[in-house]
């Protein structure tokens, strides 16, 4: 991998940039691991000033609505419940707490990479009940479904997904259509599009005239895609390119889409902090009813307000920068984090306050 | 497992006995308590202050001396590697060494959850013993003491440890100044991964082994040769490097300069923390001590340190900078710079 963060590579791929723009251009990279890329390698500092980045929703931890958390945690204090978790979703405050204050009130919460897992647990505790809080982009959606055909398949009577999945192309285009966003072109989720393939982002680049460009992770990944916008953008183009081309096929992964839409139908979903945007998440499809821990369960949970200083919705739309909060490093950091983007690795704010020196750690 | 601890194995045979899991009677200072001390720690562990047996240790130490302790909680207690107990002989077996002292004696306490098999705890016992011979010191007190299941995870272990300052150390953050060179001892993030993959729900092949060792000796040589040259060592156990020079920096109110090309780190352990988004600088080491050296002795320093059994991967990794006091930055792979900063919490793997 190293020949991805080649120093001499990097400097070639700056100096190009230099020499294409004429003119300032906004980009945004819409998943949240390449804002990560973008801060942690110190790339936004050596970008010309004609280049501002900006930060999109592409955070799947940020954008869980709080309610679903409410009803995590909720589960996870039940006593016969154990709740499966990826790491990130700990620390994500609820309306009064997070997954990990609930485990240090004794809730059975555990740390797992995959859903799969879950399963296994499910099997080796069958007086139990097993929720696994299925988080995530298109990304996580096809092992996520997978461990529900799994539990199907061997006529599991305690495990269930609490399902939160988002979709990047109905959140982009909610970013274009907001008025008070003025972004040239976008860096499309690398890994998003390895299981979904480019198709969905023609029409919007076409319809909108914006550049996309499906981009990796790597620090000479989002130069070189960075690169790409800014060529369009330059020569007045608008199409969609594949700068990730080593791992993205443009018609995705097949059997991954099939895994998705054997077990999930898309509805319209609730993005933490800007709203709800139609027809931007899955739902459990009611064949697998009995696997989906929200009619399981039926959780009645009102819903809480958000933290009136969080203005994370704005962050995530590219509307403000994270130091533009009064809340950063102030009453909001990683220690007491006021709303999702300061607590998750990939969310904007934490990437800032971690890597960028803003503000005295 | 190494050559050494298995022939430490082969001369420590358990012996035999009417139980083999430990139960909260064996806590409770009668019988049973005797039964398995006798079998177990004094016989094993014996020397002359031990097996006095008295409520306390009475000892000579000459001059200045440096005191330090320590618990020991990991889970798993058997990892690739070691287990917890040579752990907690070499953690604070180190930590004196880090004061620029000469480690001599250990209390040993055991907090034992009810149902730990036997076999497991004269396994810990046989690895205490082996890291105590290398690193040539004595458990001179101790405590055991049982709790009920579910109140404990296994079993805790906590080390005290004293010993006499080496007579060239000077050994103190206040010395250190700008220009002074950082230099880690060996390959970062070892032990903290070798735990991770055998921590359930994340188990992946790998062959990473943690890098539990005793350094007293390494150090200790150093002193002899560096004397009131070396300013700081610590040794980045939980939070990383990363935590270790984040909180020297603070309190010194002066910067470091460091570049991630300059951090030693072995391949596997590397693509692990890849495959697991976590970032090297903040996994746990134990095997591993930082020194802030003044920089006219940086080079032989590292020459020195390069030919000791423990040094061969050490790397001058940084700088200590008057510019941007408090702050430590790092220049990242392709030349762009980041500031390091404290973690949170407890580093959580990624989503996606």
């Amino acid at each position: 991998m190293s020949e991805y963060r080649d120093p001499e590579l990097a400097k070639k791929y700056l100096e190009e940039i230099k020499k294409t723009v004429s003119q300032p251009w906004s980009i945004m990279e819409v998943c949240g691991g390449q804002t990560h890329s973008l801060v942690k390698n110190g790339i936004i500092d050596m970008l010309p000033n004609e280049v501002t980045m900006i930060h999109g929703p592409g955070c799947p931890v940020c954008v869980t609505p709080l309610n679903i958390i409410d009803k995590a945690i909720h589960l996870a204090l039940e006593e016969n419940v154990i709740l499966c978790s990826f790491g990130d979703m700990l620390r994500v405050p609820g309306s009064k707490k997070n997954l990990l204050e609930a485990k240090a009130e004794g809730a059975d919460i555990r740390i797992l990479y995959s859903p799969l897992e879950a399963v296994r647990i499910a099997e080796d505790n069958p007086d139990k009940e097993v929720v696994f809080f299925a988080v995530g982009f298109e990304t996580t959606a096809p092992a996520n479904a997978l461990s529900v055909i799994h539990a199907h398949r061997k006529e599991l009577k305690n495990y269930s997904i609490l399902a939160s999945h988002v979709l990047v192309p109905p959140a982009i285009k909610a970013v274009i259509d907001d008025e008070e966003s003025k972004i040239d072109g976008f860096l499309a989720a690398g890994h998003v599009c390895t299981i979904m393939g480019n198709a969905e982002y023609h029409p919007l680049s076409a319809k909108y005239k914006v550049p996309i460009v499906v981009t990796g992770f790597e620090p000479l990944d989002v130069l070189q895609g960075i690169l790409m916008v800014l060529r369009q953008l330059e020569e007045s183009k608008a199409q969609v390119e594949n700068q990730y081309s080593r791992i993205v096929k443009e018609e995705g992964n097949p059997d991954a889409q099939k895994m998705i839409h054997t077990v999930f139908e898309i509805k319209n979903q609730i993005w933490r902090g800007i709203g709800e945007i139609p027809e931007s998440g899955y739902q459990v499809r009611a064949e697998y009813a009995d696997f989906d821990a929200k009619r399981k369960f039926q959780i009645e949970i009102p819903e809480a307000p958000e933290n009136p200083d969080c203005i994370s919705g704005q962050i995530m739309k590219g509307l403000k920068k994270p130091f533009e909060c009064s809340q950063f490093g102030k009453k909001c950091k990683p220690t007491n984090p006021l709303g999702a983007p300061m607590v998750s690795s990939e969310g904007a704010c934490a990437a800032y306050y971690h890597f960028s020196g803003l503000v005295e750690a | 497992m190494s050559d050494k601890k298995m022939r430490m194995q082969l001369q420590c045979p358990m012996p035999k006995l009417d139980f083999d899991v430990i139960t909260l009677g064996h806590g409770s200072g009668g019988v049973l308590t005797n039964k398995l001390l006798d079998s177990g720690v004094f016989d094993l562990l014996s020397n002359p202050i031990l097996d006095e047996r008295h409520d306390g240790a009475i000892f000579q130490l000459e001059g200045k001396l440096a005191f330090s302790t320590d618990s020991f909680l990991v889970s798993p207690i058997f990892f690739p590697g070691g287990n917890i107990g040579e752990l907690a002989v070499n953690g604070t077996v180190n930590d004196i060494a880090m004061c620029g002292a000469i480690p001599k004696y250990l209390s040993l306490s055991f907090i034992i959850e009810e149902g730990l098999k036997v076999s497991e705890f004269w396994d810990i016992l046989v690895a205490i013993k082996g890291a105590c011979e290398e690193a040539d010191v004595h458990v001179v007190t101790g405590d055991t003491k049982v709790v009920e299941k579910g109140k404990g995870d296994k079993i805790f272990i906590n080390t005290s440890g004293v010993g006499s300052l080496h007579p060239k150390a000077q050994i103190s953050s206040k010395n250190i100044k700008a220009g002074d060179k950082i230099i880690v001892s060996g390959n970062i993030a070892s032990h903290g991964m070798a735990i991770m993959s055998v921590r359930e729900g994340l188990e992946f092949d790998s062959e990473i082994l943690s890098d539990t060792i005793n350094l007293n000796h390494t150090i200790e040589r150093l002193l002899e040769a560096f004397g009131e040259h070396i300013h700081l060592l610590t040794d980045p156990t939980r939070g990383g490097i990363a935590t270790v020079l984040k909180e020297t920096a603070q309190s010194i109110n002066l910067g470091i300069d460091m570049a991630q090309r300059d951090l030693p780190i072995d391949n596997q352990v590397s693509s692990a923390c890849e495959l697991l988004g976590l970032d090297p600088i903040y996994v746990a080491n134990e095997g591993l001590f930082i020194a802030f050296v003044d920089a006219s002795i940086a080079d032989d320093f590292l020459e020195t340190l390069k030919k000791d059994e423990n040094g061969a991967n050490a790397k001058i990794i940084g700088t200590v900078t008057e510019e941007h006091p408090k702050q430590v930055i790092m220049e990242s792979a392709i030349g762009g710079k980041r500031v390091v900063s404290m973690l949170p919490g407890e580093q959580l793997p990624r989503i996606c």
